[in-house]
């Protein structure tokens, strides 16, 4: 079972207490209705899915509620850091 | 005391003697032994039949890598367990040990006519024979095979034990009691570190076990290990599982060694997270692969030594040894010193260590180097061996009654490798050894290669002058697979050692290839004329030794396996004889049957009391979320497809939620009560899911937004009263509420008080009757429920459940999501256009609604079906076709997603996902069935008061 640093909480915990959220950095376009069919594809499907380092949302769901990023190695399993929501990609 | 105990020796020596049967035949062994040396040293070799060709077998080790003597231990109350290690069972009195996969005896067994007819059971022999004809696999080869190849018969009563689970964490966990764990635990606890040590044998020790001239050290250090308090012991525990972060699991077994098991805990998970894991398991010796090398008799030489060292007890009286390391020569040098004869030391290499050749001459040992064992007599138990020289030449025999193995030793790396560390190989060892590190773990002593059993050669097969087609030298012994095996394998075009393993199943048994896959990868390394590096290695995966599943799922089973919510209400329900239903985690009243009433007949009876008079229905279970904040209409119009930003305080709206592609996630009716504050109802199942979508866009899409979002469905206790009497039945309990219907109208909502307690009053209808929801705090829920079946009794009112709030709901059209809904449903294909708001720029899930395939034709759409038999009711999820006489397969265009009995109608309603199902109004469709075809027509899913008439009033 894996540890995961909560930003927020600034603690490291199980992952028992966590969700995993998707891939990190997908901003809902400003205006949906200005998109072509294809944009809103590639906004709506379309996902990295990297061999190796991810960046990916996860949520403190059973802790302080809070969305956060984090870097994670998809062949290791490891996390590389954690961020808060609404910081650069890292 | 017994045939081959030896007086004086071992810790068992002084021990108290201890009653068992096997086979239902009696012996007697001592406390400490294990039911593999009491069986020893009552002589019993043949222990076990073997998976594919039934031959027998005995041990071939003393320890957790036994692949031969499995065992099925029946306690008796359904206490049986299959498949356990002979090696790894302690003795206690009235232990019942019985022999597996043998009919009619273990002695004389008819399935070892698969042994003669062995050249017609190769590897891949299954995947090639069964393949056809298709359709006889499940009917004839499969339990034809079962019942003939196999372990011990599963248990068919429920496990009456209870099993107990802990988490732990220390700074340093030592898996493995041997020299070097027991020296990590001493020197760890020195620094104050809180230390675990455990070991999946009774005693601490390990090796140290096996070796007299270690037991004062020993002695000594578990003496000072018991005085320290950071220190916790854990024996009989085995670490099964290395997993992310330093995070192990182990089975502490609690009762498994007591002649009674009382009624505590059998065994018990621990989940272990470790700062530092410390790796001793020590390393496993290697079997000789040659003809005949699974005779009962024939086992380790570390085996032999154990046996003799710790439980006193020889193995033989006259036992020859067949070397291709040094280590083996010590264990047959312990037994010449206990008095038992040494047949001859048969030794691959030509030059040995002068040390050891110094020492067999002094013990008047025969030497026969450059010499390889090439067959053994006897059936049931070892009469002799052939030997050769390595050209083949110099063929003769030997008398002996058992042949030891020292092949060399591989380290026990299992652990190490669940941790995703690395792997190296060492020459040396002729095994792998652990690389670089993935956590913070270190291995020590011989797991780690840092101890020395002396040199040796390492070699797939011994040589033979026989043809090596006709001989079976077994890999791996659990699971039946030899060196020819392997060569066809190979032959057949296997080269991976992945592939190898899947073909002949090396390596797939319950021992996981504890002693074959070295072996089996110098066998492929030779006959691929590739290094054994190049051949790569399987994985090793959990658990490190079978586990009961009972110590897996610990407390999670019955009613512990997940949580029963329950509402206020559902006692009262109880009492009233409520059959329950679940619903997400919720228990649900699902109908209240009367006395002789079955559901049918008790739902249509509630569906007409509420219709003609009034039905009280607990609906706490709504998932509720108070949404409050300036900002709290903005977001409710961003995430709902309807406006709301217009909806005035005191009214309510029905909410339809989409996720961004456009499909139906949730759905509810919501009230204003104040400008900034929102009282928002989700589906009972979809409560978590709908807070978790709102906090995501709160959160990371709209964090601008000033809005706090708050789950409140345990904290309001919601009563439902619909029919045309509800207002009178609630009207004397309720103040500070003009309940009048100009005053408070159809999905409004008012603050007040009921039965004087603080209460949200909803006129909402789920049923389209006249309808209130009365949200009170959920410790009142109880109180107010009674006082409004009290004051309902005068108007006949009756308690109804799920099933008829289900029944109601679609006499009325209305959708239950994820029931008339999958995930693929958008509100056009439900038609719900109603419910969006199209002139809003935008809400979740809007752009998608403009989506090419959301809008082609031919999509699947909400209808209502009325059955040609208005007797007959559809069944739910029943397949629907245009024409019934086309070919099967059918092409099947919708299903059935709800479909009752109406009761007020007075005949059976439906309502269906078809495709293009808005054009089909008044065409017939039709509902195959098993051996009929039911014929429906499509209609409006709205079967009663259409107007809604019965609501505004």
């Amino acid at each position: 079972m894996i540890l995961i640093h909560c930003p927020y909480c600034d603690d490291t915990r199980p992952e028992l207490e966590f969700a995993y959220a998707g891939e990190a950095h997908i901003a809902r376009p400003l205006d949906p209705s200005a998109l072509s069919d294809a944009d809103w594809e590639r906004y709506l499907f379309i996902r990295a899915n990297p061999k190796g380092r991810h960046n990916e949302r996860w949520r403190h769901v059973h802790g302080c509620g809070r969305f956060f990023n984090a870097v994670r190695d998809t062949v290791t399993d490891k996390f590389e850091l954690t961020y808060k929501a609404g910081e650069p990609r890292k | 005391m017994s045939a081959y105990r030896i007086s004086g020796l071992g810790r068992v020596a002084e021990a108290a003697a201890v009653n068992f049967t096997f086979d239902g035949k009696r012996y007697q062994g001592r406390a400490g032994d294990s039911l593999a040396s009491a069986l020893l040293a009552n002589g019993v070799l043949l222990m076990g039949r073997s998976f594919k060709y039934h031959r027998p077998r005995g041990l071939l080790g003393a320890g957790a890598e036994e692949p031969n003597a499995l065992i099925s231990v029946d306690r008796g109350g359904g206490r049986f367990t299959p498949n356990l290690r002979a090696t790894a069972i302690e003795l206690y009195e009235g232990l019942d040990a019985r022999s597996q996969n043998r009919w009619p005896s273990l002695q004389n067994d008819l399935g070892a006519i698969n042994d003669r007819l062995g050249r017609f059971f190769p590897a891949g022999f299954y995947n090639k024979t069964f393949m056809w004809p298709r359709s006889f696999w499940e009917k004839l080869y499969e339990p034809a095979i079962r019942r003939m190849a196999g372990l011990g018969d599963a248990p068919t009563d429920a496990d009456p034990d209870v099993y107990d689970a802990c988490y732990a964490h220390c700074d340093v966990l030592i898996v493995g009691a041997g020299p070097a764990g027991i020296d990590a635990a001493l020197a760890a606890s020195a620094s104050k570190k809180k230390v675990i040590l455990i070991d999946e044998q009774d005693e601490l020790g390990g090796g140290a076990l096996a070796d007299p001239t270690l037991w004062p050290w020993l002695a000594e250090s578990l003496k000072d290990l018991a005085k320290l308090t950071n220190v916790t012991l854990l024996p009989r525990t085995t670490a099964f599982g290395y997993y992310h972060d330093n995070f192990i699991g182990a089975v502490e077994r609690l009762t498994e060694h007591l002649p009674d098991p009382g009624h505590g805990a059998r065994e018990k998970l621990w989940r272990i997270r470790a700062g530092e894991v410390v790796l001793a398991q020590g390393a496993i010796e290697r079997p000789l692969v040659f003809a005949g090398n699974d005779v009962p008799g024939v086992m380790l030489a570390s085996a032999a030594r154990t046996y003799l060292n710790r439980f006193g007890v020889a193995v033989g009286r006259n036992v020859a040894l067949m070397a291709t390391h040094d280590s083996g020569w010590r264990d047959a040098f312990a037994l010449a010193r206990a008095g038992v004869r040494i047949a001859a030391i048969v030794d691959l290499r030509e030059t040995v260590d002068a040390v050891l050749l110094a020492e067999a001459a002094e013990l008047g040992v025969r030497v026969e180097l450059g010499s390889a064992v090439i067959g053994v007599a006897g059936r049931h138990a070892v009469e002799g061996i052939e030997i050769a020289r390595a050209d083949g030449s110099a063929r003769q025999q030997l008398d002996c009654d058992a042949v030891l193995m020292a092949g060399g030793w591989t380290p026990s790396v299992h652990l190490w490798s669940h941790s995703l560390g690395k792997l190296e190989w060492s020459e040396d060892w002729g095994a792998y050894l652990p690389g670089k590190a993935n956590e913070n773990v270190r291995c020590l002593g011989a797991c780690g290669g840092k101890w020395s059993f002396g040199s040796g050669v390492y070699v797939g097969q011994l040589p033979t002058p026989k043809n090596p087609a006709t001989i079976k030298a077994f890999v791996d012994f659990q699971n039946d697979v030899t060196a020819k095996d392997i060569a066809l394998a190979i032959r057949e075009g296997m080269k991976s050692v992945e592939h190898i393993k899947r073909y002949t199943t090396n390596g797939m048994a319950t021992d996981q290839g504890k002693t074959s896959n070295l072996n089996a990868l110098q066998l492929a390394s030779a006959a691929l004329d590739r290094p054994v590096q190049a051949i790569g290695l399987t994985t090793f995966r959990p658990p490190y030794t079978p586990q009961t599943f009972g110590a897996l799922a610990g407390h999670a089973k019955d009613a512990l396996f997940q949580p029963t919510r329950k509402t206020p209400i559902d006692p009262w329900a109880e009492a009233q004889g409520a059959v329950f239903e679940p619903v997400a985690q919720w228990r649900r009243a699902r109908y209240f049957p009367k006395a002789g009433e079955d559901m049918h007949a008790a739902v249509a009876r509630e569906c007409l009391a509420v219709r003609q008079s009034v039905g009280i229905f607990d609906a706490s279970t709504l998932g509720k979320i108070e949404v409050v904040g300036p900002d709290a209409a903005e977001f409710l119009n961003r995430m709902y497809t309807n406006p709301w930003k217009g909806l005035e305080p005191g009214r309510c709206r029905y909410g339809l939620l989409l996720r961004e592609d456009g499909f139906i996630t949730d759905d509810g009716v919501s009230a204003r009560l104040a400008p900034d504050r929102f009282h928002l109802t989700t589906t009972t199942g979809g409560a978590a899911r709908v807070l978790n979508m709102m906090e995501d866009y709160l959160q990371t899409e709209w964090p601008d937004l000033n809005v706090w979002l708050t789950s409140t469905t345990e904290q309001w206790a919601v009563i439902a009263v619909q029919g045309p009497k509800a207002r009178e039945v609630i009207a004397p309990l309720v103040s500070g509420i003009d309940l009048s219907g100009d005053a408070f109208p159809h999905m409004a909502v008012r603050e007040g008080t009921i039965c004087g307690v603080p209460t949200r009053l909803f006129r909402v209808s789920f049923t389209g009757e006249l309808g209130f929801e009365i949200n009170v705090p959920s410790a009142y829920g109880r109180h107010v429920w009674e006082a409004v079946w009290q004051a309902g009794q005068a108007h006949g009112i009756i308690p109804y459940g799920t099933e008829t709030m289900h029944v109601l709901r679609a006499e009325k059209g209305f959708i239950i999501v994820g029931q008339d809904t999958d995930g693929t449903v958008t509100p056009y294909d439900a038609g719900l256009d109603w419910a969006v708001g199209k002139k809003k720029a935008d809400f979740v899930g809007k752009r998608s609604l403009a989506r090419p395939d959301i809008v082609a034709n031919g999509r699947k759409q909400l209808v209502g079906l009325l059955t040609d038999d208005p007797a007959e009711v559809l069944v739910e999820g029943a397949q629907i076709v245009e024409d019934p006489n086309q070919p099967i397969p059918m092409k099947m265009i919708g299903h059935v997603t709800s479909s009752y009995w109406s009761a007020s109608l007075g005949r059976s309603i439906a309502m269906a996902l078809v495709a293009g199902g808005f054009d089909r109004m008044g065409d017939t469709l039709h509902v195959p069935m098993p051996g009929r075809t039911i014929t429906a027509k499509v209609v409006k899913p709205m079967f009663y008061d259409a107007e809604g008439s019965r609501l505004n009033v």
